[in-house]
């Protein structure tokens, strides 16, 4: 039976390409951009959402999926992950997530994302419909990759290719941070590295003012212009097209950051930024929205309080600062299906539960440019929805069914093919 | 660091005192849910029901809306000492995290804001035989013997795969040794630590000789003792627990085999992500199981895994419990524990077993802790809401009847730590101030990193 229901499920996968019509009805609709709709109706056509609203009319030839008792929500997306450049973290073989050098904006995640990766139907299955998708190392890491986690090509997959150009941007690396401060060494090992710091801050601005005047040199010269792919790179970028994702961590870094897309004019996001709470009259000043770490972290300081991951996400959304949940998962953090719990501890401490939601679907498609095709249930928009039996930032809630591009979505996977397997034993 | 660290203490209240926790929903874990109260009396539970009379000079706290649970278990962790992992030998039984018991760390005071009360504290897992376990209790402010579980049965840490064959690969050594370490595959691991059980054997024999020849009142000369193998011989004779860090079904068997053979039983298999598909001989040797909810392919030998391995577990009749091996998820091992309710389908009060009564079993403790009962230790948890909630917070922790965490204290306490904490910054600021007023500064510190106090 559940054999078949896979069977179909694929099937229906399979046909995602034909515009299917579907009415799911009887649902409380929760279109987060607006306030929920009891026994709702979503009309999806041509992978749109056609319709939303309490009476929806049945097109001729729609399908019609009666979903009472049960609710819609849109699907959820994290904004920063490895899928599909990292397969198993510790096996070097199954790692596509860097490579050599300090600046390489003409590397792109798009490339190298395995769409056959078991990370995504397994992500999938507890409701995230879409991620970001980071390359990392060097200085500037290449470009990201803003995708739906169903299809069987980048092509089927890309929502934004590139979502953005992503910069780590330098900072004072000293080894051994907690040392005694009166260890032989220290100071000039913390020396060297503020001089290797300050170098890379030296590098990072001359490779801008360099793609600057590649830009100007290029349009002024005619059809033989001999391309340079890195500085190439970087021309969406000058151009504001496409955002800087910067990661800045500490305060004095993340200060530097916001000095530095303001010199250079471009769109920023800031990574991580643990300390942002620290700077949130700046970053919202500047309109700089945030992709947090994982809530569920320890503090950053000994004597922090110890509640400060969790305490942070509502003091930024007092402050009025744009934010998203992301896992940084699967190689480094957590699994990035469990996006809705690291924004659910948040609410425990602060954080309306509506922000977090809002965090793990808008504000995430805010801050990637795509508001108007993701991140809500509102006419228009890509049918990336999910069905679930309650609230989907909580644990105990399944995920009953997955729409990606208005098509249903198998929620099989390798967890639960052997879950049943070895449940037969 | 540190001396900031000890203001963060919770000064806990008396002992002896008797206190009233009222009008809240108890999940006793053992003896069902019900809104009522428990009566607490020199450390210990007097009595928890629905209608308990409060005694004349109980302290009464009131938990309307509340919820009490017994406190977290975490059978798998390695808070609170100086060093984990002695790689250099791949058997290391002759040292104990018991000596390097660092009290002062704050994952102490984190855990207990987590609802934790008890952790088995485990040397890494770095060589097939590691060094002897450590139960404690989270008594944030007491030295590093107020910590110890006292009464706790001993354990030792044995680990297979991946991490103990790594020393064998080159350029992945950990540990002091400056060549490649035995062993560096599954098949080494087991016969490292048939190695070592064989020479066990042969000391407790020894010894036995020995203890032989004096009930004999015949001339005997004691063995010299030997302090790799004695907590090997405790393991031979079932008085030291061993929790075996293992992943894939094949180690699983392999050791249970050697277990079998040298006619002892493995206490738990930590981690043991490959659980799920020898359930049932687990289930039959009769090791407990201590697992992540749903960690996942960060290693080859973790490619399998799957949340559902807590659930196929329980259903198949093996003692289970869910662990951290991190000061963070040790935060939270309440909504860990609502996982096995979505992946596999547990029960509320299944789930919650998974970090109290089943981890209490598989460390010997559960007539002390592990659920709310009359007569065991005092060691609660107070939630505002559900604890299998992820909008849960834990209010209050009581260990032994004495609080070691109420939020509302840390709350109102962390003015005056900021406060003290930037006059003393302040006053290193000064003092470095002057020291670079002095000209004998050298060029370094000019250098410095300001704000050194951090």
């Amino acid at each position: 039976m559940k054999t078949c229901l896979a069977m179909l499920l694929t099937l229906a996968t399979l046909r995602a390409a034909g515009p299917e019509t579907i009415l799911l009805r009887g649902a409380t609709v929760h279109p987060v951009s607006g306030p929920d709709i009891a026994d709702g109706s979503v009309l999806v056509r041509d992978g749109k959402i056609a319709e939303v609203g309490a009476r929806v009319a049945l097109p001729k030839g729609a399908r019609v999926i009666e979903l009472k008792g049960l609710h819609i929500y849109p699907g959820m997306i994290d904004s920063a992950t490895e899928i599909g450049l990292s397969e198993i973290g510790a096996v070097r073989e199954m790692n596509d997530i860097s490579d050599i050098g300090l600046f390489k904006p003409q590397l792109r995640a798009a490339t190298a994302v395995n769409p056959a990766s078991e990370h995504i139907p397994v992500t999938r299955a507890n409701g995230i419909t879409s991620v970001i998708t980071s390359p990392g190392g060097g200085i500037i890491a290449g470009q990201s990759v803003l995708m739906h986690l169903n299809g069987w090509t980048m092509e089927d997959m890309a929502v934004r290719a590139p979502a953005a150009m992503r910069l780590e941007f330098p900072q004072i690396r000293t080894p051994n941070r907690f040392g005694a401060s009166e260890a032989p060494g220290r100071a000039s090992a913390y020396a060297e590295a503020k001089k290797r710091y300050e170098q890379q801050l030296q590098e990072l601005n001359d490779f801008m003012e360099s793609a600057r005047r590649y830009r100007q040199a290029k349009a002024a010269a005619g059809p033989d212009f001999e391309a340079d792919l890195k500085l190439e790179a970087m021309i969406p970028v000058l151009d504001g097209k496409v955002p800087m994702l910067i990661r800045a961590e500490k305060e004095k870094t993340i200060k530097e950051a916001i000095a530095f897309a303001d010199k250079q004019k471009v769109h920023m996001i800031l990574e991580r930024g643990t300390e942002a709470w620290k700077v949130a009259a700046a970053l919202k000043t500047h309109n700089i929205p945030v992709v947090l770490p994982p809530t569920l972290r320890l503090p950053d300081e000994e004597d922090d309080p110890y509640d400060k991951p969790f305490s942070i996400p509502g003091e930024l959304s007092k402050a009025g600062v744009k934010f998203a949940f992301a896992s940084f998962g699967p190689g480094d953090e957590d699994n990035p299906r469990n996006l809705p719990y690291e924004a659910a501890a948040a609410v425990g401490f602060g954080l309306p539960q509506a922000e977090a939601l809002k965090a793990v679907t808008l504000y995430a498609a805010q801050i990637w440019g795509v508001g108007d095709e993701l991140g809500s249930i509102e006419k228009g928009k890509w049918a990336d929805l999910i069905v679930t039996d309650g609230d989907p930032l909580e644990t105990r809630t399944q995920i009953k069914q997955m729409f990606i591009k208005g098509a249903p979505v198998d929620l099989d996977n390798k967890h639960y093919r052997l879950y049943e397997k070895y449940l037969a034993r | 660091m540190n001396r900031l660290a000890l203001f963060l203490m919770a000064v806990p209240l008396a002992a002896g005192q008797t206190t009233v926790i009222r009008n809240a929903t108890v999940l006793t874990v053992t003896k069902g849910t019900f809104q009522g109260s428990i009566l607490i009396r020199d450390g210990k539970i007097v009595e928890a029901g629905e209608k308990v009379l409060v005694p004349d000079g109980a302290r009464v706290i009131d938990a309307g809306g509340q919820f009490v649970m017994p406190g977290i278990i975490d059978c798998h962790s390695h808070i609170a000492a100086d060093s984990i992992n002695e790689g250099a030998v791949a058997v290391s039984s002759m040292v104990g995290i018991e000596d390097v018991i660092n009290p002062d760390d704050i994952d102490i005071y984190r855990a207990l804001a987590g609802g934790v009360t008890t952790a088995n504290i485990l040397h890494g897992s770095a060589n097939p035989i590691g060094g002897k376990c450590q139960v404690m209790k989270m008594r944030w402010g007491k030295d590093a013997q107020g910590l110890i579980f006292e009464g706790a049965m001993p354990g030792i840490k044995f680990a297979l795969g991946e991490n103990v064959k790594r020393s064998g690969s080159p350029g992945n050594g950990f540990g002091a040794s400056p060549g490649l370490r035995y062993p560096a595959s599954r098949m080494g691991v087991e016969d490292v630590i048939r190695e070592a059980l064989t020479e066990a054997r042969a000391y407790q024999k020894e010894w036995r000789d020995y203890q032989a020849k004096l009930d004999r009142h015949e001339q005997a000369i004691p063995p010299r003792r030997d302090l790799k193998l004695e907590p090997l011989v405790e393991v031979l004779e079932g008085k030291r627990y061993v929790h075996a860090h293992c992943y894939r079904a094949d180690e699983i068997l392999m050791l249970l085999r050697v277990a079998d053979d040298f006619g002892f039983k493995i206490r738990t298999l930590q981690h043991v992500l490959e659980g799920y598909k020898v359930a049932k001989e687990i289930a039959a040797h009769g090791a407990g199981a201590s697992t992540f909810s749903d960690w996942w392919a960060y290693k080859a030998e973790a490619f399998d895994a799957i949340p559902y391995n807590a659930a196929i577990m329980v259903r198949k009749g093996v003692l289970v419990s869910l662990n951290s091996d991190s000061a963070e998820l040790m935060r939270h091992l309440n909504t860990e524990a609502a996982k096995a309710m979505k992946y596999g389908g547990l029960n509320e009060t299944e789930a919650l077993s998974l970090v109290t009564i089943n981890p209490a079993k598989q460390l010997g403790i559960e007539n002390r802790v592990g659920s709310i009962e009359p007569g065991k230790d005092a060691d609660l948890a107070v939630f505002d809401k559900h604890p299998l909630s992820n909008y849960a917070k834990v209010e209050k922790v009581f260990i032994d009847g004495e609080l070691y965490f109420d939020r509302e204290k840390d709350l109102e306490e962390r003015p005056g730590k900021e406060a003290r904490k930037k006059a003393l910054i302040d006053k290193q600021k000064a003092q470095e101030k002057k020291e670079r007023k002095k000209p004998e500064a050298t060029e370094d510190k000019k250098n410095e990193e300001p704000g050194g106090v951090r």
